[in-house]
């Protein structure tokens, strides 16, 4: 019987990929540990039902396939919020649909041992195989800071491994450390001497009677108080929540028991901490003495400064990069250079990918005859998808700055200068992270808002995050000043006409953020001004793996989206544009066009040439007559006709209307819009290839060009404006937790935009 | 006795307590803002605030509001180091 128990459970555990969690405070180059152990081989997504990033890694330690779950960096493992609850379940392996935790990896900066083992200490109470990853450790020994690691795991009574995960030192170590706790995961020696316990005795005594309390509670209610962990209906909480719910007043610990047993228990609570502070003094002072306490403990014999600390070149730096002046110069140099960067190192790899779409779309035209394949392949495809992936080059250096800002430790810096201007619209330092995050792109920002722990301030900041301009938005601008903005250099040279603008439109974004903002904390989160407490790590230099893991993962997003929501968008925008309509004529012209063309050059011989070629004028404008009552005869066309009203006033043609109702998905569809519009309407001609040409030679019915300088602006105002990306309101609703936000931010969005994009061009006709 | 807030950049100060018993109060005790621990004052962001203060060898920025909360004896240097 207990023989074939035990098998099952083996073979249980065998199939079962085992977990290693990876846990620790920010700043403590818990992702490049990350980055070295688990490789390129991650996948990033949600806890179900919460905010919690899961990062989830591959990697092989020894004969064992590991999951490598990395979790969101946490100074403590004091539950706030639910979020914050689901990241310990994680942990201690009670969050439904989540498989257990084999082994936590605890990453310590060891620069700042003490601090970080206050989290330790928090971590090592929930019973479960525990390894110390004592990471920068070469930044220590750099200091004069000297640490014996054996008798630090000697005073731990856990394994101890020192690492640098950024030279990629000590990771063979901390897999074999891993493989033996997994080797002697079954064992009961593995929990090194079961549950430790850094509190004082009494503080425990009090819980183990607040627990029988509670049980007893539950018992006379008829509820059944033994429950399986892994079920919701576990009605007495597990010992850490006992123990979380004594120590945080007002904490989640406490909120989910009141919601399981009922708003009965909360006096018993309160007695319980009554007592607890006879017996010991305040509740939140004692934790928090008694773990850096028994940190100190911890760490006497282990740490020695062996030579004095030498000036540290982060208060060098700071001196000059947080100076009244000259940091706020840096500030905004930093800034300029970003914008400047990304408009002229793009340029060389843009042409690339625009010649190559070149050569593919002409492989297809003489490949495939005229018909209704070709337009399908030429005008929807390529002219679509095509359009958008030559945005590619610009997003990634947008997030290759922005992940080195991040990982080099200015981001925060950042954050400590602007608070004080940020405060005064209703946002704080901490927003500046999330809203610049939003500049690639919004829904990393909206999500990167969870280190705001102010539920006003954070909501706030997740409202305005759209209006940032994120990558997306880029192509649209791009696409018009590169075709309608003069290329005037100003000041020698040194500044061109067209980054200003670009610069610019992302001002436009900022600029209406700033009073959006202020009335919101006036009105729906009015309250009262929320703290800030921000760590600013040492400056480091930026990791190459980390950089360029973000900058991967964005590409790869961009890619995936431009080959399907944009691949999907372009089809059936084709096919709106191509259908009704007999296209019959328009096939035959375009083959009579092709064979003139063929035999031209191999056989022109005085007036016979000239016959050709003007029967080949004469079929190029029939051609393009055809194209274009076709179109506006398509469904494409009819929709357009309906909205022009409405966006007449705006400066726009039917083609921008359609152009804009079809990017309410995705804005970037735009440039597939109106690729496949004009290259449906035959105004893409074969001398002077593209879509730029072809809105320049767009004219209106009575010969005036559509496009003029305030018209472009026009547009790009709306589209710095309006919500147009279905993904950000999604993840809206998923971080608020409601329908009433991401409706709001649509609402709003669109209203400006279209009064924005309306005052635009009403003032800008006045100067143009 | 007086306030974090109050101290001259580049002063010293040795934390008593910190008052309150919210989020805050208990992320500036996370963050190693504990009775007997030492203090520095570094500066101020160039708009005058938040403040970047120096406690168990991490800089910390908080606004002149939180600083407030730090009750401290003025020391002239600390007399336990910073780590260890």
């Amino acid at each position: 019987m207990a023989n074939s128990a035990e098998l099952t459970r083996s073979d249980a555990t065998a199939k079962r990929t085992l977990r290693v969690a990876l846990v620790g405070n920010p700043n403590t180059g818990k992702s490049t540990l990350f980055n070295a152990l688990a490789g390129m081989n991650v996948r990033t997504g949600n806890y179900p039902g919460v905010t919690i990033e899961k990062k989830i890694g591959r990697c092989n330690v020894g004969s064992y396939d590991v999951d490598l779950v990395d979790l969101p960096g946490t100074y403590s493992m004091a539950p706030r919020s639910p979020d914050e609850l689901v990241a310990i379940e994680v942990l201690t392996g009670d969050a439904k649909h989540e498989p257990d935790v084999d082994v936590i990896v605890c990453v310590v900066n060891a620069t700042l041992l003490q601090r970080n083992l206050f989290l330790f200490s928090q971590i090592v109470e929930l019973g479960k195989p525990t390894i110390l990853a004592l990471n920068m450790s070469d930044a220590a020994e750099a200091r004069g800071i000297a640490i014996d690691a054996d008798q630090l795991s000697k005073n731990l009574g856990v394994r101890v491994v020192a690492t640098s995960a950024s030279k990629r030192n000590g990771i063979s170590e901390l897999k074999e450390a891993i493989q033996c706790e997994l080797d002697h995961r079954d064992d009961n020696q593995s929990v090194v001497a079961g549950r430790k316990r850094p509190l004082p005795a009494e503080f425990y005594v009090v819980c183990d009677e607040l627990r029988k309390e509670l049980m007893e509670r539950a018992c006379t209610t008829g509820q059944n108080p033994i429950g399986n962990s892994k079920n919701d209906q576990n009605l007495v909480p597990d010992q850490y929540l006992i123990e979380r719910m004594l120590l945080d007043r007002g904490g989640e610990a406490e909120r989910r028991s009141v919601r399981r047993l009922g708003a009965a228990v909360l006096p018993a609570i309160s007695a319980a901490r009554e007592k607890l502070a006879t017996l010991l003094g305040d509740s939140t002072e004692l934790e928090c003495s008694a773990r850096y306490a028994w940190a100190a403990n911890h760490l006497d014999g282990v740490v020695t400064q062996t030579r004095a600390k030498p000036h540290s070149a982060t208060d060098w730096l700071d001196a000059i990069l947080t100076h009244r002046l000259v940091g706020m110069v840096c500030f905004f140099a930093i800034m300029f250079i970003i914008f400047q960067c990304i408009y002229s190192f793009s340029s060389l790899p843009m042409d690339l990918i625009d010649a190559s779409t070149g050569a593919v779309s002409d492989l297809v035209t003489s490949s495939v005859g005229p018909g209704m394949l070709r337009s399908l392949l030429v005008d929807g495809v390529i002219a679509g998808v095509g359009g958008v992936l030559i945005f590619l080059p610009q997003i990634v250096l947008l997030f290759f700055f922005l992940a080195i800002l991040e990982d080099c430790g200015y981001m925060s810096r950042a954050a400590f200068l602007v608070d004080r201007v940020m405060v005064t619209f209703g946002l704080s330092g901490k927003s500046f992270l999330p809203l610049m995050s939003s500049f690639a792109c919004a829904v990393p920002g909206i999500m990167a808002t969870r280190v705001i722990e102010n539920r006003r301030d954070r909501f706030a900041t997740i409202m305005v995050a759209p209006l940032m301009s994120c990558s997306a938005r880029l192509p649209v601008y791009l696409l018009l000043i590169g075709a309608f903005v003069p290329a005037t250099s100003m000041a020698g040279g040194w500044v061109s006409t067209q980054p200003l603008v670009l610069m610019a439109m992302y001002f436009v974004g900022v600029v209406v953020a700033i009073p959006i903002a202020w009335l919101l904390k006036k009105t729906l989160l009015r309250g009262e001004v929320a703290p800030f407490v921000l760590e600013l790590p040492d400056y480091k230099v930026p990791s190459v793996r980390v950089v360029f893991s973000r900058v991967w993962e964005a590409g790869r997003e961009f890619v995936v989206r431009a080959g399907t929501l944009i691949f999907a968008a372009s089809i059936l925008i084709w096919f709106a544009g191509y259908w009704p309509g007999d296209h019959s004529r328009q096939f035959e012209v375009q083959r009579e066009i092709e064979s003139i063309a063929a035999l031209d050059g191999s056989n022109s011989e005085g007036s016979d040439a000239e016959r050709q070629a003007t029967t080949l004028e004469e079929l190029e404008e029939e051609h393009r007559r055809l194209s274009s009552s076709l179109l506006e005869n398509s469904a494409l066309g009819m929709i357009g006709r309906g909205i022009e009203p409405v966006v007449e006033p705006l400066g726009w043609d039917w083609r921008i209307g359609v152009g804009a109702v079809a990017s309410f998905p995705a804005r970037e569809v735009i440039i597939a819009t109106l690729g496949t519009i004009y290259s449906l309407g035959g105004e893409v001609d074969e001398q002077d290839d593209g879509l730029i040409a072809a809105m320049r030679a767009s004219k209106w019915p009575d010969g005036r060009p559509v496009f003029t300088v305030p018209v472009a602006l026009s547009i790009m105002v709306f589209f710095a404006l309006c919500a147009q990306c279905v993904s950000t309101l999604f993840v809206i609703k998923r971080e608020t937790n409601s329908w009433f936000w991401p409706v709001l931010s649509f609402s709003y969005m669109t209203v400006l935009a279209y009064v924005g994009a309306f005052v635009t061009y009403q003032v800008g006709t006045r100067f143009f | 006795m007086t306030t974090l807030d109050q101290l001259m950049p580049g002063q010293f100060g040795q934390i008593v307590r910190v008052d309150g018993f919210d989020s805050i109060a208990s992320r500036l005790r996370e963050m190693g803002f504990i009775p007997g621990q030492a203090v520095q004052f570094v500066q101020t962001a160039p708009l005058g605030d938040p403040m970047r203060c120096s406690v168990q060898g991490s800089r910390i920025a908080v606004r002149s509001g939180e600083a407030r909360r730090v009750y401290i004896e003025p020391i002239v240097k600390p007399c336990v180091a910073s780590q260890s």
